[in-house]
C-alpha cells in the first residue's frame, strides 16, 4: 500500500530537481545574469535621475522609468522564485498575477449590480481553475474552460439574476476581461510543460523557454518606445488611441526584438531562425495588445489602470502585451517543436 | 483582540484593495467625527481599517446593532474593531444615539459615521439624517470630516454574502463645521454637499 501518492512525492523533488537544472543550464544562467547586472544598472541610474532638479530632467518621465524598474525587479523574482520552486509555483504565481489583472480590469469596466454573482464565479471559480488545469497539462481543458464553457456560463448567469439593461455589452465586458487577463496569460507558464524531447538544443531547459518569453516581450516593449522616440513620431497609427505608437516605432522595435530573439536563441529549443521567426510574432502581438489596452483606457477616459486605485501605472499597464503574445508564442512554440520531431523521427 | 483586529485589517486591505487619498486633510489624534456615504456592510470596516495605525486605535465606527450582533462571529468581529453599536429600532427617549455617541467619544475617541442612516443601493446619495447636526450641535469643537468611499458597493453590495474583490478608493476631504446660527437643513444639505464635491474632484 502506498502511504504518500506519487504527485506529493513530485511536489517536495520538483524544487531541488528543478533548482539544479537551472545551475546546470549555463547559457540560461549566464543571460538572467545579464538580465540583473542590468537592471541593477538601470536602477542605479534611476536613483540619480531622481536627485537631479526639476529643470534637468522630467520628474514625470522619471518616474515613469523608476514604476517600470521596479515591475522588472518585481517580474524578474517571479521567474527565479518560480525556477528554484520548481513548476507548479510558477503556475501560482502566474494565477495571482492573472487574479490582480482581472481585478484592475474588472474595477475599470463598469458592471451592473446584478453582474455580481457572475464576477464572484470569474474570480473565485473559473480564474483558479484555469491555473489547476495548466498545472495538471490538461490542455484539452485549460484551452476551452474560459473561451468555450465560460462565455457560454457568463451570459447564463447573468440572465438568471433577471436584468436585461445592457445584456450584450455585459457579458462582453466580463468575457474579455477573462480572456485577457486570465485564459491568455495563463499560456506563459503553460510554455514550462513542452515537451521539449526533441529540441534542437540537447541541454535546454522549459524555463529557459519561459525566461525568453518574458524578456523578449519586455524587450519589445523597450525597442518600440525607443524607436518611436528616435524617429520622431511621425506617422502615428491611430491617434485617436494612442498618440505616442508610430509606424516607426513599430516596425523599428520589430526588427530589433527579431534580432535580439536570434541572439538568444541558445536559451531556447530552437535554430536561430526559429527563436527569430518567435520573437517576431511576439513583437506584433505585443504591439497588438498594446494598442487594444490602450483603446480600453481611452474609453473608459484614464491613462493608466492603476490610476483610479494608486496614481501610478497598474499590473495591467505592465503585462498587456506579454498577455497578447503568450497564446501565439506557446502555439507557435508547440508546432515547431512538433515538427522537428517529425523530421528527426 | 490585539490579533484579530490586526487580522480585520488585513482582510479588509485584500477584500477592498483600498487606497487612500487625503485631500485638504491631514492624519491628527484630534477627535474628530468622519461621515461617509454608505453603500456597503464593508464601509464601516474598510474605512476604520483605512485609517493609520495610531489613529485607528482611537477611532470608532458607528454600526448598527440589529446587523452586528446577529450572529457569535459577527459580534467578535464587531467588538475587534471596536464598533459602536447603535440600535436603531428601539430608541429610548432618555438614550438618544447621539447622547450615547458623545457619552462613549469622551474626550479621546472619532467617530465614524454614516449619516444617511441605511445602505443607499441606488447612484445618489441619500438624505442625511439629522443625527450629525445634533453631534455638530452639541460639540462644536469636534472636525466634521467627510469622506468618500468609492466602488464599495461593487465589492459587496446590498443583500449580497459573498464579495467580489475589486480596488476601492478612499478619499478623506476638508474638514466643515457648523456655522454660527446654521439651521439643521442647511447644514446637512452642505455637509451632503461636502462628499458630493470630493467624489467630483476625483472623477
Amino acid at each position: 500500500m502506498q502511504l504518500i501518492p506519487n504527485n506529493l512525492i513530485g511536489f517536495f523533488e520538483e524544487p531541488l530537481e528543478s533548482l539544479s537544472g537551472v545551475l546546470d543550464n549555463t547559457s540560461l544562467l549566464l543571460l538572467i545574469s545579464c538580465v540583473l547586472g542590468l537592471l541593477l544598472i538601470a536602477s542605479f541610474i534611476g536613483r540619480m535621475l531622481e536627485r537631479q532638479t526639476d529643470d534637468r530632467v522630467n520628474i514625470a518621465v522619471v518616474r515613469a522609468f523608476n514604476h517600470r524598474i521596479r515591475a522588472w525587479w518585481l517580474m524578474i523574482a517571479i521567474l527565479v522564485v518560480g525556477f528554484v520552486t520548481g513548476n507548479t509555483c510558477t503556475v501560482i504565481l502566474f494565477g495571482l498575477i492573472s487574479f490582480w489583472a482581472l481585478r484592475e480590469f474588472i474595477t475599470m469596466t463598469p458592471t451592473r449590480r446584478s453582474d455580481h454573482r457572475a464576477l464572484f464565479w470569474s474570480f473565485f471559480i473559473i480564474t483558479p481553475l484555469q491555473f489547476v488545469m495548466v498545472g495538471m497539462e490538461k490542455y484539452g481543458l485549460f484551452s476551452t474552460i474560459i473561451p468555450v464553457y465560460a462565455s457560454l456560463l457568463i451570459p447564463a448567469r447573468i440572465a438568471v439574476s433577471n436584468d436585461q439593461k445592457q445584456f450584450l455589452e455585459r457579458s462582453a465586458k466580463i468575457q474579455l476581461a477573462l480572456l485577457i487577463c486570465v485564459y491568455a496569460l495563463s499560456f506563459a507558464p503553460a510554455t514550462l510543460y513542452l515537451d521539449l524531447s526533441n529540441s534542437h538544443n540537447e541541454d535546454v531547459r522549459p524555463e529557459g523557454l519561459l525566461f525568453f518569453f518574458v524578456l523578449i516581450t519586455q524587450l519589445n516593449d523597450i525597442f518600440q518606445y525607443g524607436w518611436g522616440k528616435l524617429l520622431g513620431d511621425r506617422r502615428v497609427i491611430a491617434p485617436n488611441i494612442n498618440a505616442r505608437r508610430s509606424w516607426e516605432g513599430f516596425i523599428g522595435g520589430a526588427a530589433t526584438t527579431t534580432l535580439v530573439g536570434a541572439l538568444l536563441h541558445s536559451v531556447t529549443p530552437f535554430e536561430y531562425w526559429q527563436a527569430a521567426l518567435l520573437s517576431l510574432v511576439v513583437a506584433i502581438m505585443g504591439f497588438f495588445g498594446g494598442m487594444v489596452m490602450s483603446a480600453i483606457k481611452r474609453d473608459r477616459g484614464v491613462s493608466d489602470f492603476g490610476t483610479l486605485v494608486q496614481g501610478h501605472a497598474g499590473v495591467l499597464d505592465r503585462i498587456d502585451s506579454m498577455c497578447f503574445a503568450a497564446p501565439i508564442f506557446y502555439h507557435v512554440a508547440k508546432a515547431i517543436l512538433e515538427h522537428s520531431d517529425k523530421v528527426t523521427g | 483582540m490585539k490579533f484579530m483586529s490586526r487580522l480585520l485589517v488585513i482582510v479588509a486591505k485584500l477584500l477592498s484593495g483600498y487606497s487612500v487619498r487625503w485631500l485638504d486633510c491631514q492624519p491628527d489624534t484630534c477627535q474628530r467625527i468622519y461621515f461617509a456615504n454608505h453603500t456597503s456592510h464593508l464601509d464601516a470596516l474598510v474605512l476604520w481599517a483605512s485609517l493609520p495605525h495610531d489613529l485607528r486605535a482611537l477611532t470608532r465606527p458607528v454600526a448598527a446593532k440589529d446587523y452586528w450582533e446577529g450572529g457569535p462571529v459577527r459580534r467578535h468581529i464587531a467588538t475587534s474593531f471596536n464598533a459602536l453599536l447603535i440600535d436603531r429600532k428601539e430608541i429610548k427617549v432618555h438614550q438618544s444615539p447621539v447622547d450615547l455617541m458623545i457619552r462613549e467619544m469622551g474626550n479621546t475617541f472619532s467617530l465614524i459615521v454614516f449619516p444617511e442612516g441605511g445602505r443607499n443601493s441606488s447612484d445618489e446619495m441619500g438624505r442625511f439624517k439629522s443625527g450629525l447636526y445634533y453631534l455638530a450641535k452639541k460639540r462644536p469643537d469636534l472636525e466634521l470630516v467627510p469622506v468618500y468611499l468609492d466602488n464599495m458597493n461593487r465589492i459587496l453590495p446590498r443583500g449580497e454574502v459573498l464579495p467580489v474583490p475589486l480596488l476601492s478608493c478612499i478619499t478623506i476631504g476638508e474638514p466643515i463645521w457648523l456655522e454660527n446660527g446654521e439651521g439643521k437643513a442647511e447644514f446637512l444639505r452642505r455637509a451632503r454637499q461636502s462628499i458630493i464635491d470630493i467624489r467630483e474632484a476625483t472623477t
